[in-house]
């Protein structure tokens, strides 16, 4: 059967994929971020996923504000990286195990998920972001070296689902990977946050505090992380640190005891604290 | 409109469903800036372009101004609004350090250096003390 063998967390911050677009990881203010994801990239290569289960959000690119589906999954054989503005970013089609996709979408939305199925959808750097951290530099005509399932969430207009929902939800991602007959290594990634604010006359919030406690939480304890209310995000990691709720989707996708092989932290990335985790389950 | 949680936050507009509906048409304007052709147009006749949307004058009027923390109030979101800030080329950091009230170099360097504290930065009640 089908097995979700590890999760990963990792913020999605668009300048991370800039830097290695135009290859300047190498000046000193991007040395620090990168140099916690090469442990990343060679723990990757030898736990090659043959499909990644990635959750994320759409920044507006693919659902403007006339459509806003809480939870959308992505149905479609591939996915183009999106232009947001600046061109797409310069990196593969991401390719989809469509009838794994099929699958799970039927299985959760039995399992009372009411899911958004998109069977077209471009990408953009929430997805592609942390593909790029855990890929390393790829060209257009590459392959990404996995198949991926995107989920997007909506952390854009409030209310976000809540974090309990979204772990909730990464269980019953769990019970639908599992019942796939095929024996496939799958990984799930929860991407965006941490605490970061990128409006108003607060923006520029950082709170490595309450950042680092939450991931001791959400590896050690997450039925605390559930737990955790919007007005808390809001409050003590900014407006847009709401996007850690899908570190939860991720969470809840796993075993309750996982091991901690990695974890990186760093500010800032542009406005953001980067925060990466892997954990990988147990048996 | 009801009172909420979230309105004691100092600095922050939250966007929820009551600055989504205030804002629909200004976001539309700001996101159609995504694509090329809708850039050209906005360049050619920036009235013209505007008037494809059902802005109210107000709005029109922050887009003119290009008055970021006025676009918030009347209902946009960031996600949005950044989209006009790179029609007219500022980076998503500058643009955080004119709505902050900073210079672009102290904004940077307060990043490079941690961030803005929580700390005094959680309640309305802080900021008015100061």
């Amino acid at each position: 059967m089908a097995k979700i063998t590890a999760g990963i967390a990792c913020s999605h911050v668009p300048a991370i994929g800039v830097a290695m677009d135009q290859h300047i990881t190498e000046q000193p203010y991007w040395v620090p971020v990168f140099e916690g994801f090469e442990f990343s990239r060679e723990w990757n290569k030898k736990n090659k996923p043959d499909v990644v289960f990635l959750v994320y959000n759409d920044h507006c690119t693919v659902f403007d504000a006339s459509c806003i589906p809480t939870f959308a999954l992505g149905c479609a054989a591939e996915f183009a990286p999106a232009d947001e503005g600046w061109g797409a970013r310069p990196v593969p089609v991401v390719k989809n195990h469509q009838e794994l996709a099929s699958h799970i979408a039927q299985s959760l939305i039995l399992d009372e998920f009411d899911m958004t199925i998109m069977n077209e959808m471009e990408v953009d750097h929430g997805l592609t972001v942390p593909l790029s951290v855990m890929f390393g530099d790829k060209t257009p005509e590459d392959d990404w070296g996995t198949l991926v399932i995107p989920l997007a969430v909506n952390v854009v207009q409030y209310p976000a689902p809540t974090a309990n929902r979204c772990y909730a939800l990464g269980q019953a991602i769990k019970r639908a990977v599992e019942s796939w007959p095929e024996d496939i290594n799958v990984h799930i990634y929860g991407t965006g946050g941490m605490s970061h604010q990128l409006q108003a006359q607060r923006a520029g919030l950082i709170n490595a505090t309450w950042d680092q406690q939450f991931m001791d939480i959400l590896v050690n304890e997450p039925e605390k992380a559930r737990k955790i209310s919007h007005l808390e995000f809001l409050r003590e990691t900014g407006s847009e640190g709401i996007e850690m709720v899908m570190w939860l989707v991720m969470r809840g996708a796993l075993e309750e005891k996982v091991t901690e092989v990695h974890r990186h932290y760093h500010v800032p990335a542009s406005n953001t604290a980067v925060g990466h985790l892997i954990l990988e389950n147990h048996a | 409109m009801a009172e909420k949680e979230y309105d004691d936050i100092p600095g922050t507009y939250v966007f929820d469903a009551d600055r989504s509906r205030q804002g629909y048409w200004l976001n539309q304007f700001c996101i159609s800036l995504g694509k090329e052709a809708n850039r050209q147009a906005f360049r050619d006749d920036p009235e013209a372009h505007m008037a494809k949307f059902k802005m109210t004058e107000e709005q029109k009027q922050a887009v003119r101004d290009r008055d970021w923390n006025r676009l918030l109030e009347l209902g946009g979101n960031i996600y949005y609004t950044s989209k006009l800030g790179a029609f007219d080329g500022i980076v998503f950091q500058d643009l955080a350090a004119m709505m902050s009230g900073m210079s672009r170099d102290d904004y940077r360097a307060m990043m490079v250096a941690g961030g803005r504290s929580p700390d005094g930065n959680r309640y309305k009640s802080e900021w008015e003390k100061k």
